[in-house]
């Protein structure tokens, strides 16, 4: 199996990570090695195993309904990359 | 002064509780050589003056019952910090501060510990060799342009080179267990569960775990104790019965029956590792151990699988570095434009490589060809471990298949990068508890490491395996000092 | 052509089309706290202030589970006849989008919390069965904002992580009455139990429509669209018809439907493809590391099932066994919690009959008027009862008892007071009656003469005249019985 230029393209816009040709392509050559080791994995039948969804050995742990968070608003919004103290901004959205 | 850093973190603990050094003297040492060591490049942020600042504050007032009496302590730069920048590496979060802290950073405060700095790391803990940080390469001060291994290169070669008397790390397919094993120190990944996860960067959440790295397996049992806890916030966190590790380490290990994986003899191997391991088996067996050899069979499945796991979850745990909270921030002409702009410029070109490995194998059409079938092996890598743990009550193997290689050598082979973990990797997807331990050097005169494997939540055997071990071999890590002019 | 009751049927070119629709419901679920972090859920607050550094998805940061919120949803699968899950996972859903901190939404996809069930409609034909395909848990996102800054999008991440239950319905409603009827009931249900306000101004209740046609006869269901988010039931009936129309549209045109994810502009009353976004969607759902299965055993369901109410589908079938009700008169009284409380009060003290009659009549028309919940109303189901047991005693007729009710309205006051205070008590003393039709039979010698000769319908005007010259006091009863004697 090989990755074409066209895969790349659409994973990396999945990704929403932006990419010229030439790193498509680079980033391509790399993927198909990296595939290509991975591809061992078909050699195993593994038709009747359960798949391993979780390795911590334990049971789901449930919270209390309670309210312990505050307003930390200052908080939450000190790191945003534009200074508004009220809410997160982006740029416009259309749709 | 210079010989309070020679000083193991057990010994330092020791000397301050019988008020033979202040904590501002041992703080101010570290520093001190911090200062001196830039050209290792380990920190990314120091936190100096606030560390003397806590220093004399602890002087002023000490707690001598604390496990960490005022102990300086430089910590991996995946672990969110309060008040202190946080980068996990990347220059996505070159500007983020936390105003939290994580849990096991937490657990070391509370002890009495006093953080003087962030160390350098892979970019997202992606990597072998240190590398992909966006800060730049760590120099291995066991020679000069040697890679002290990755993730955590900056803890090891802060560790081996004397900046900190202790560290900690993220290990999520062997990068506490590698930098330690290219540095000559110990360095421990808990069981799944055993140290919390709450407020480390994720990179691949069911794989990674913080452990310690220290001297020796003494100043590693402290650590390990202070570190692990039950914890509330991390939904993964187990409750189970924490040894006081330290104070039950007994070198003892008579009729312990040590397990030799027969497939962890991979072709290509050095010799020298292989006499290393065979070192090892002598010296368990003179003090009375019991090997016993095992099947690992599905070990080759290994790193392929990991290779599909991790990325597919660091592909989604990666997707909040958007530029819209916090971090760096590209301008675009619209909220996609931004997205791609600000993830593109955003992260280096390994953690691209891994989004979009798992990007696509979680994508419509290849999940179950990849994903689920990751998750099948992974399954039966388990099972291996299980039914190996049936015979035997630990294991032990090399802890890497060589010794640490020159800066720049495996960068444009990833593939060849990745072999660097196969003796890692299995038990991280098994969820074990590992330790490495140094154990002898290469031809080069570069430390080796062994890996001794317990049973889950079971770290005081393979710490007690692993003290036996170090008193026989009794390393010695020669270096130099090349990099203090 | 008809869009209503028992199949909506769109006619082009002599050719028949049935229209189909299927509703993914997203009902808030009460809860204190939100489903994976620790902050409140309260609605209208200052932008932002409810948001932790988990909602806001903070590097680091990890969700745990509310225990409530699972309680609420496996209640609710009870409440929809529903097999509940013993084991069921979380996934992520991963798509960016600015009020999607995490970059992903932690739902359940192959493995929800609440399997198959039923719920019935009361439809003017009879009950319809709507079948349930699922039920899962899942987080909110926040808000995007697009018209305060005009150069921005601003977000509000107060909503964000907030518990919803997505109830999927089967492709089983066939026209608008029956989404109606379906939302309508589904909200009823959830209220019922304490689940979900269905608050739809709130947006406690929106709905993702699914439509699709085809030809009547077909046995092969056609391609369908999905409507995003439609929050009202109007909209959501004008989404659908505008959109069957489309459908129906192209296919008359030899075209085929893409299926695709739609948008209903309310101002223009028309659905719109939202691929402009260039949404290639390909969520990559994977079972979240963060998280373990959740596990459920019997005794955990049986627990939550001792608690679970009696439903409307219940009650009305009491209501109609004990009370002899009819069914349309049960319907609309157990057709929402607080009304059926209310009825049940009132007729726990005073007849049922009249209880059912004033509530649904003179009560609902009040409440009608002042556009306000029967949880509102100016009278108490107290009050109700005792002026009920007014009539029913005898001491005021049921005409006296709606003038008392028209000064009720006002502040809720005791009945029994306003009958004392304006003297309204019925006159039933057979002498004082007689006396006042005495004086209506002398003062009408013509009237009574005419009657004598056959003209029976003069009846209702000497009780009429009675009633006037008591001031409407006279017992109607016992009037029509004395003047049955003296004109006979
Ligand atoms: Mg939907
Ligand atoms: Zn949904």
């Amino acid at each position: 199996m090989t990755i074409d230029l066209k895969t790349v393209k659409h994973i990396s816009k999945l990704s929403r990570i932006s990419i010229d040709d030439n790193k498509a392509k680079k980033l391509g050559k790399d993927l198909n090695s990296i595939f290509s080791f991975i591809e061992k994995l078909n050699q195993l039948d593994t038709k009747n195993t359960e798949p391993l969804t979780s390795i911590a050995e334990t049971t789901l742990k449930l919270r209390e309904d309670e309210i312990k968070s505050e307003n930390i608003r200052e908080d939450i919004l000190k790191n945003s990359p534009d200074k508004n103290k009220d809410f997160f901004v982006v740029p416009k959205v259309v749709e | 002064m210079s010989n309070i850093t020679d000083l193991k973190l057990v010994e330092l603990v020791d000397k301050i509780k019988k008020k033979e050094l202040s904590s501002i003297e041992v703080t101010i040492a570290f520093i001190e050589r911090s200062k001196k060591s830039k050209k290792l490049n380990a920190y990314i942020s120091e936190n100096y003056e606030n560390a003397i600042k806590k220093a004399k504050i602890f002087d002023q007032k000490p707690d001598f019952k604390k496990k960490l009496p005022g102990i300086p302590i430089a910590v991996k730069d995946l672990f969110c910090t309060k008040n202190i920048r946080t980068t996990a590496g990347s220059k996505i979060l070159e500007n983020f501060v936390p105003t939290y802290e994580s849990t096991v950073t937490q657990n070391i405060l509370d002890e009495g510990g006093i953080i003087i700095g962030k160390l350098n790391c892979d970019e997202f803990a992606m990597g072998s060799s240190n590398e992909t940080s966006y800060f730049g390469n760590v120099q291995n001060p066991v020679s000069e342009n040697l890679v002290p291994g990755g993730s955590s290169g900056g803890s090891s070669s802060a560790l081996a080179a004397k900046l900190t008397p202790a560290t900690i790390g993220t290990d999520t397919g062997g990068s506490i267990r590698q930098p330690a094993s290219f540095t000559g120190t110990v360095g421990l990944k808990p069981t799944y569960g055993s140290c919390s996860r709450y407020g480390i960067v994720a990179f691949a959440s069911s794989l990674d775990q913080a452990g310690p790295m220290t001297h020796d397996v003494k100043d590693c049992s402290l650590m390990l104790e202070i570190m692990s806890n039950y914890d509330t916030k991390d939904s993964t966190s187990v409750e189970f019965k924490r040894e006081n590790y330290l104070n039950n380490l007994n070198e003892n290990i008579k009729g312990k029956k040590i397990g030799i994986p027969k497939e962890y003899r991979v072709d290509g191997m050095p010799k020298e590792i292989d006499e290393l391991w065979e070192k090892g088996i002598k010296i368990i067996k003179e003090n009375g151990g019991q090997i016993v050899e095992i099947s690992l069979p599905n070990t080759n499945y290994a790193l392929p699988t990991y290779y599909i796991v991790a990325p597919a979850e660091a592909s989604s745990n990666l997707a909040r570095y958007d530029g819209v909270k916090y971090g760096f921030r590209s301008k675009g002409e619209n909220l996609i434009d931004m997205y791609e702009k600000t993830r593109s410029e955003g992260f280096g070109d390994e953690v691209k490589r891994r989004i979009m490995i798992g990007t696509y194998v979680l994508s419509s059409g290849y999940y179950d060809a990849y994903y689920l079938k990751a998750q099948k092996v992974r399954r039966l890598i388990k099972n291996d471990f299980d039914e190996a743990y049936k015979k035997v009550d630990a294991i032990l193997t090399p802890s890497t298949p060589s010794s640490a290689f020159k800066i720049g050598e495996k960068l444009n082979d990833p593939v060849s990068m990745y072999l660097n973990d196969i003796f890692t990797v299995p038990i991280n997807l098994a969820g074990l508890p590992a330790i490495s331990i140094p154990a002898g050097h290469d031809k080069k005169g570069y430390p080796l490491g062994l890996q001794v494997i317990g049973k889950a939540f079971d770290e005081q055997s393979i710490l007690n395996i692993a003290f036996a071990l170090e008193k026989n071999i009794s390393f010695k890590n020669n270096i130099t000092d090349w990099w203090i002019k | 052509m008809s869009k209503n009751n028992d199949e909506y049927l769109i006619i082009r070119n002599d050719n028949k089309y049935e229209v189909i629709i299927g509703l993914e419901v997203h009902a808030q679920v009460l809860s204190e706290s939100k489903l994976f972090s620790t902050s409140s859920t309260k609605f209208g607050s200052e932008p932002n202030t409810q948001v932790s550094l988990v909602d806001a998805a903070f590097p680091g940061m990890l969700p745990v589970i509310n225990e409530h919120c699972i309680k609420q949803a496996v209640k609710t699968g009870i409440g929809l006849k529903a097999n509940i899950n013993k084991r069921s996972i979380f996934d992520r859903k991963n798509y960016f989008y600015a009020d999607l901190p995490q970059g992903y939404q932690i739902s359940q996809y192959k493995n929800p919390i609440v399997g198959e069930g039923s719920v019935i409609l009361d439809m003017p034909n009879g009950e319809k069965n709507i079948g349930i395909e699922r039920l899962h848990l899942e987080q909110d996102a926040g808000k995007s904002i697009h018209d305060i800054d005009p150069q921005n999008t601003l977000v509000d991440l107060n909503r964000s992580g907030v518990a919803l239950m997505e109830i999927v319905s089967k492709p089983d409603l066939r026209s608008l009455d029956e989404v109606n009827a379906y939302i309508k009931k589904l909200r009823s249900i959830m209220r019922y139990l304490g689940t979900c306000d269905g608050n739809m101004q709130e947006g406690s209740l929106r709905a993702d429509v699914n439509v699709s046609v085809r030809k009547k006869g077909d046995k092969k269901l056609g391609t369908r669209c999905e409507i995003k988010n439609v929050n009202s039931i109007k909209f959501m009936q004008m989404a659908i018809d505008f959109e069957a129309n489309r459908q129906v549209d192209i296919i008359e045109e030899g075209g085929s439907i893409d299926q695709e994810t739609r948008l209903f502009d309310t101002k223009k009353n028309e659905t719109r493809s939202m691929r402009s976004k260039e949404n290639a969607h390909d969520y990559r759902y994977f079972p979240d590391p963060d998280l373990l299965p959740l596990e459920l055993n019997d005794n955990y369901i049986d627990q939550i099932k001792k608690d679970i109410p009696e439903l409307p589908d219940e009650k009305k079938k009491r209501f109609i066994e004990k009370f002899k009700l009819s069914p349309y008169e049960a319907n609309i009284l157990v057709s929402d919690i607080d009304i059926s409380k209310y009825f049940e009060e009132v007729s726990k003290k005073s007849d049922v009959k009249l209880a059912t009659n004033w509530i649904t009549g003179e009560l609902f028309a009040l409440l009608n008027e002042k556009n306000i919940e029967i949880t509102e109303s100016p009278i108490s189901s107290k009050n109700l009862s005792k002026l009920i047991n007014l009539i029913k005693d005898g001491t005021i007729s049921g005409k006296i008892a709606k003038s008392v009710f028209e000064i009720m309205r006002d502040g809720d006051k005791d009945p029994i007071t306003i009958v004392k205070e304006k003297g309204l008590k019925q006159q039933s003393d057979p002498k004082e009656l007689e006396n006042l039709i005495n004086k209506v039979i002398t003062e009408n010698p013509k009237n009574v003469e005419a009657y004598k000769s056959g003209k029976d319908k003069l009846f209702g005007f000497f009780v009429g005249q009675v009633m006037k010259n008591s001031n409407g006091k006279a017992n109607p009863k016992l009037v029509n019985e004395i003047l049955k004697k003296k004109l006979n």
